[in-house]
């Protein structure tokens, strides 16, 4: 089932995909900087405006990049439209705080290219579930055709020249969003994480860095870009994931063997919380639609899949709200429209 | 630090001279450094360093070295050292060969090595992408000849070859 509405569903949403109980999405982020101009912070409107134009002609240009794209330029936006991108993860919140940014966007938002964000480019592919290997087989094709066209600042030493010294050489960031909340109720996560630290990946929250990790939902990314081949960054990243949720499925099994009235409680509580409650906010909602996901994996809830968790997932944040009802809402507001959204796809049913 | 000379403004210039093997070290200001004759330079009002060491260049004798902890700048976005240490972002993709020596360890700390091994571009990285191609098969080959897989080492053999007149014709 989906919902119908004037926000459009993007494909990483559609809870397909290998390992998609546990595996939202999977994204693959490239950066690029054109020579002869300086970084983004540095320029002035007239070269921003000027890279802008180099890469749309460069587009328009290309049959295969031409197709079901979309440009979206972000002065042309509303406050609340921006942030209604950075919340489907369509764009940085970088971005978003960059008049002269705009995006290429496909139809179905697999395909992002930011332009004047941190980097002249940010190429990015969204895929649902644990799907690596093809966005980054899209995404390197992409960074293909655009360089026919447009040159590139590459040091045969350091590789492809970024703003951030912490994106030079691939200019690569591989990141998983997933799902993992048995390993927080048996608190294994930490360790989990701790480890993590030491293979040169880094774990942050639902939004990217700086951001809280709410409803159980984890960011699993790389950190080093340079010294290692892109397909080695994505393998090491891969196989970390397999493990991680090797042991999130056990920990699954462990708590529906050991604890299960306990289990079948938080996640039957959560969905009665959903259907009748008539305020919810933000983090409230994250944590029970958790456990609800949970209870739809377990085979306990039926009627609900993975893809209207996810959409709803994304509605009702903040902006995303505000968007569906087409009205500017304040935060006690919200919280009432954001219970009166959950209650109509998940009471109903 | 104070300026040596006038013991007031802090030392901005800092020298370091070499007399037959002995190291003779003096902290200035800028304004004291100006008025010091010994070193035979005579800075403008323009303090940048191509300035500064190219005026050095032209009036110095071989023998002397100079250590100059002012900032260096990007030729091209003028972006400075300093500013780019607070920042931490670059001014351009020219702050990389500006800044080299300063930064190979930062890059090695930020990502345990300073040497890239992944994609090349396509349409301009034409000669290097067949370098890199031609190692990556001479280490396979190595691999190959000791797993005794002789077969396979002809193959990659051959290949590289073949790579290597490319490379030679372009």
């Amino acid at each position: 089932m989906s919902i119908k509405n004037n926000i459009k569903i993007s494909k990483w949403m559609e809870g397909s995909g290998p390992e998609s109980d546990i595996v939202i999405s999977s994204r693959i982020r490239l950066a690029r900087n054109l020579m002869n101009f300086p970084f983004t912070h540095m320029m002035t409107q007239k070269q921003a405006e000027k890279i802008f134009e180099e890469v749309k002609e460069t587009i328009e240009n290309n049959s295969v990049l031409a197709k079901d794209i979309e440009i979206i330029k972000i002065k042309d936006l509303s406050l609340i439209e921006r942030q209604v991108l950075v919340e489907k993860h369509l764009i940085s919140p970088a971005l978003a705080e960059n008049p002269e940014g705009a995006v290429f966007l496909t139809e179905d938002n697999s395909l992002s290219i930011m332009v004047n964000e941190e980097d002249h480019l940010r190429i990015q592919c969204l895929y649902p579930g644990l799907n690596l290997e093809k966005a980054w087989d899209i995404n390197s094709k992409i960074d293909d055709l655009l360089e026919e066209r447009l040159t590139f600042a590459f040091d045969e030493k350091k590789g492809y020249l970024t703003a951030c010294p912490t994106n030079v050489g691939t200019g690569l960031r591989v990141s998983v969003m997933l799902h993992l909340p048995t390993l927080v109720m048996t608190q294994h996560i930490n360790r989990i994480f701790a480890t993590i630290g030491q293979v040169g990946l880094t774990v942050r929250g639902l939004y990217g860095e700086g951001t809280e990790a709410i409803g159980n939902i984890f960011q699993i990314s790389n950190q080093i870009t340079l010294g290692q081949r892109e397909e080695d960054i994505i393998n090491n990243l891969k196989n970390v994931t397999q493990q991680i949720i090797d042991r999130e499925r056990s920990a699954r099994d462990y708590l529906m063997k050991e604890r299960s009235m306990h289990l079948k409680d938080i996640i039957g509580r959560a969905y009665g919380t959903l259907k009748h409650a008539y305020v919810v906010s933000t983090k409230e909602a994250m944590e029970l639609l958790s456990n609800v996901r949970l209870g739809v994996d377990f085979g306990l809830i039926e009627g609900i899949d993975r893809k209207l968790l996810n959409e709803l997932m994304i509605l009702i944040r903040p902006a995303n709200i505000q968007k569906f009802y087409e009205t500017e809402l304040d935060e006690e507001q919200r919280d009432i429209k954001r219970a009166e959204l959950l209650r109509r796809y998940l009471g109903s049913m | 630090m104070l300026c040596e000379e006038c013991k007031k403004r802090p030392a901005m210039v800092h020298f370091t001279k070499i007399v037959n093997g002995k190291k003779m070290e003096k902290h200035l200001c800028k304004e004291c450094a100006q008025k010091f004759g010994e070193f035979g330079i005579k800075f403008d009002e323009d303090f940048s360093i191509s300035n500064l060491l190219g005026k050095f260049f032209e009036t110095s004798e071989p023998s002397i070295g100079l250590e100059i902890s002012h900032d260096e700048k990007c030729s091209f976005c003028g972006m400075t050292y300093r500013e780019f240490s607070k920042r931490g972002k670059f001014g351009c993709s020219q702050c990389y060969s500006t800044f080299n020596n300063r930064i190979e360890n930062v890059l090695k700390r930020i990502h345990g090595s300073s040497y890239h091994t992944g994609k090349v571009p396509k349409r301009t990285g034409g000669k290097l992408r067949l370098k890199k191609e031609i190692m990556a098969l001479k280490q396979q080959l190595q691999n190959a000849v000791k797993e005794e897989a002789f077969e396979k080492a002809a193959e990659l053999r051959d290949r590289i070859r073949q790579l290597q007149q490319q490379l030679e014709r372009e």
